[in-house]
């Protein structure tokens, strides 16, 4: 594929699924009218030249090749009208019109690809491929699992979709924060899975411009929802800093030691923005919260600069409306530089986070402080037990050694 | 439309619940049958006696065996189920909830097989 034609390619993708098994009714069907049209264009926009709006030629395409070869086949096997009865008539009635105030296919896709009704890897891989237009290869890579895994996960979760009926719409309004939980959690995991990543792994496809990608085009589709916001801002504010996080030899750079110029100071004025605007609307939720933390972060000069107390009351918010182990952990360091290091110990020695690196690596920063150097080296050597990545592990046998010349 | 088996897959505290208890369940689930009734969703329902009532003919080969008992060793069994219709998937959860509060049990949702539901029409 040429460049250009792959850049439309990734671009156009989903819009162009998103439309197709809407008027198709069918995933694969709709999947196989996109690759159709893609193999023409590819023939001729070389010689013809890339039309004025290509998403808009290729879902023609795609249809009207489509109409054609159901039309065949439909004189043997009677699809057409089983490919129709799929969705059904409703997904287009006029009472559901009157339930989706935005009227982009892709938001239904991305409603149906994260179900609840599907498994967690299942949405991840199917939201990935269908909306973000990802190989199957790809994908594999990006996770580490093996191709035939995710082949198979993409396989049964379309099976599902259609003998289960999971329909093609956005959800009614009652069933919305639920269902738009599953979204987000989808879209942060993605990001996460990229940002982790910090170990130079080229080969693994860019997730966390991906994400971005898909927290972009739900919060352009859902302007209403302040968490797509917030998850939005979240985002760009993590990625803002993607530079600074990783040292020319591969090793990780915590956020007190990063060189804050390299920041990137577009995303930065971005998130701030976002973030600024979800708390005028004062309708908190945990991503616009967690976004907040990091725009605290972001006006800082230096690490030094930091307004501890404004990200402890963020998380005594977020503590309040989203209890959990991890947040527990995440405010006891905002308590450490407010109160001091004994103060974050108390918080977190009866959390219950023995198999989470992070909770050792805290623990041990926090020992350090507090000179109990043998703990300190325990809680660092438990920490890089726990984890899976080379640069983490990296950086945290590199604190237990620096305390053995303590 | 669809049809859908929802089934209840009691545990085994649900034997041990008061009589008061059991009395509600059954007063709420004969009250969520009338709903799905009046929705005109309603194909089948029923409640099965406990698990030990169990027999299975159980092939081996082309021998048929009779065997005490259910057919699995688990801590789970099927306490009941209901056929409904719904046109999709969310509309058979949103039953399938209200079931699952009626009943106080999990319950599981599996479509029909297409093929089975034109032969019986």
């Amino acid at each position: 594929m040429t460049a250009g034609a792959e850049a439309v390619f990734r671009r156009e993708y989903g819009r162009c699924v998103a439309a197709l098994i809407r008027f198709l009714g069918d995933i694969d069907v709709a999947e196989e009218a996109v690759q159709e049209a893609f193999t023409v264009a590819l023939a001729r926009w070389p010689t013809d030249g890339e039309p004025p709006n290509p998403g808009a030629w290729i879902v023609t395409t795609a249809r009207n090749r489509a109409i054609d070869r159901l039309r065949r086949e439909s004189v043997r096997h009677d699809r057409h009208t089983e490919a129709h009865h799929l969705y059904g008539t409703r997904a287009t009635g006029p009472e559901l019109i009157e339930e989706e105030p935005v009227p982009d296919d892709r938001l239904r896709l991305i409603f149906t690809c994260c179900h609840p009704a599907l498994n967690r890897p299942a949405q991840v891989a199917l939201t990935l491929r269908l909306l973000g237009g990802l190989e199957t290869p790809e994908i594999a890579r990006a996770f580490l699992v093996p191709e035939a895994t995710v082949a198979q996960r993409i396989v049964r979760a379309k099976r599902k979709i259609k003998d289960t009926r999971i329909p093609y719409r956005v959800p009614a309004e009652a069933e919305l924060p639920d269902r738009l939980g599953s979204v987000l959690s989808v879209v942060y995991l993605v990001f996460n899975e990229g940002y982790a990543a910090t170990s130079g792994q080229l080969i693994r496809v860019d997730l966390c411009t991906e994400a971005i990608r898909l927290a972009r085009l739900l919060a352009q589709l859902m302007p209403d929802e302040p968490e797509v916001q917030g998850l939005l801002a979240l985002l760009v504010l993590l990625h803002a800093r993607r530079a600074a996080r990783v040292a020319p030899d591969g090793s990780l750079i915590r956020l007190a030691d990063q060189d804050r110029r390299l920041w990137d100071a577009d995303l930065v004025r971005e998130g701030q923005a976002i973030v600024a605007a979800c708390v005028r609307r004062g309708r908190p939720g945990p991503y616009q919260l967690q976004a907040a933390v990091n725009a605290v972060h972001s006006v800082a000069q230096t690490a030094e600069d930091t307004d501890w107390r404004a990200i402890l009351t963020l998380y005594d918010q977020l503590h309040a409306l989203a209890p959990n182990p991890v947040v527990a952990l995440n405010r006891a360091v905002a308590l450490a530089e407010v109160e001091g290091p004994a103060a974050g110990l108390a918080a977190i020695e009866d959390l219950d986070l023995g198999a989470y690196h992070l909770f050792h690596a805290t623990r041990a920063n926090l020992l350090r402080r507090l000179g109990r150097t043998a703990e300190a080296r325990a809680a660092y050597a438990k920490a890089s037990a726990l984890t899976a990545n080379p640069t983490e592990q990296a950086f945290l046998d590199a604190q237990r050694a620096s305390l053995a010349e303590d | 439309m669809t049809q859908y088996l929802l089934s209840v897959h009691a545990s085994e505290e649900a034997w041990q619940r008061s009589p008061e208890e059991m009395e509600q369940a059954f007063a709420d689930t004969a009250a969520f049958n009338e709903k799905l009734r009046d929705a005109g969703v309603y194909v089948f329902a029923g409640g099965l006696r406990p698990v030990e009532s169990a027999t299975v003919v159980r092939r081996s080969g082309d021998d048929l065996m009779i065997t005490d008992g259910p057919y699995t060793e688990t801590k789970e069994y099927l306490g009941g189920f209901w056929i409904i219709n719904a046109a999709d998937l969310d509309e058979a959860l949103s039953w399938a909830r209200q079931a699952a509060v009626a009943c106080r049990e999990s319950v599981e949702i599996r479509p029909f097989d297409d093929e089975t539901q034109r032969a019986n029409q």
